[in-house]
């Protein structure tokens, strides 16, 4: 397959509603990407829209939870004349397992793109063993 | 029988074709520009127009916006990197190279155009050319 292919278009993707939220808007799964290095996971995700201070990012239980805002106001006086993609908010939820240390964390956000680094837990390194 | 290529896709290249070849004259270096990304929004301020695009993760030196007459043309490439001993467990962004050109209804004013990308978000402001403007006529 050639590598150099043209961008195709996707529609956004609703979350399948577990709960329901209670601010207004529209909200979408951001698109992510993840890889595994050897001390760490990263996890890629895309929000287009989204700036620092919209974003939350909260871990509980062994679940992190991703949210970023939209700043409607950027959109105050403006009338929409042709449209082919929704503006919504942005929402992602993994569970994390016992390999990552969890105090550890970091994000960073560039240009729409958030990415979350999850150091391993000592325990999970890859260790070599000698042999006695 | 063998099929070498796609039929879809040599549909696509052929309908592109067909559209190149209709928009574009001869010799005339016109905009050309097939694609469907990225979706655009399109927006009305005042008597000009916005043109908004959701393009994350792009550097700026990737991106290419062009104007002329009526047409503008987004492209460029979009790249998605991992370090090099990385093990992909996922995988859901997009990467590839994108070239769209739209034409709006409105003479654009090619002095002031202005493209703005922040947070994954390409804004380019058209604004309309003096002579389109709509001018009102006294009723004597």
């Amino acid at each position: 397959m050639a590598d150099k292919q043209e961008l195709s278009v996707r529609e956004k993707k609703e979350p399948v509603a577990k709960e329901e939220k209670t601010i207004p808007g529209r909200h979408y799964v951001p698109y992510a990407d993840i890889y595994e290095t050897d001390d760490a996971l990263a996890v890629v995700l895309e929000m287009p829209g989204v700036e620092k201070k919209d974003l939350n990012i909260a871990l509980e239980n062994d679940v992190l939870r991703v949210d970023g805002q939209i700043d409607f106001s950027k959109y105050k006086d403006m009338e929409p004349v042709y449209t082919e993609y929704n503006i919504g908010h942005y929402a992602r939820s993994f569970t994390l397992s016992n390999k990552v240390d969890q105090e550890k964390i970091s994000a960073n956000l560039e240009d729409g793109v958030l990415t979350l680094t999850l150091p391993k837990a000592k325990a999970a390194q890859p260790r070599k063993i000698t042999i006695g | 029988m063998a099929v070498l290529l796609d039929p879809f896709e040599a549909l696509a290249s052929f309908q592109q074709a067909l559209d190149t070849y209709r928009t574009s004259s001869w010799l005339d270096p016109g905009l050309s520009g097939g694609g469907a990304y990225p979706p655009l929004n399109v927006f009305r301020k005042g008597d000009d127009l916005i043109v908004i695009a959701e393009l994350p993760g792009i550097k700026k030196s990737d991106l290419d916006v062009q104007v002329k007459g009526r047409t503008i043309r987004l492209s460029g490439e979009k790249t998605v990197g991992y370090p090099e001993k990385a093990a992909l467990h996922r995988r859901e962004r997009l990467a590839g190279r994108f070239d769209r050109a739209v034409t709006m209804p409105i003479e654009i004013n090619p002095e002031g155009v202005k493209a703005e990308y922040r947070d994954g978000i390409l804004a380019v402001f058209l604004p309309r050319a003096e002579s389109d403007k709509p001018k009102s006529i006294k009723v004597a």
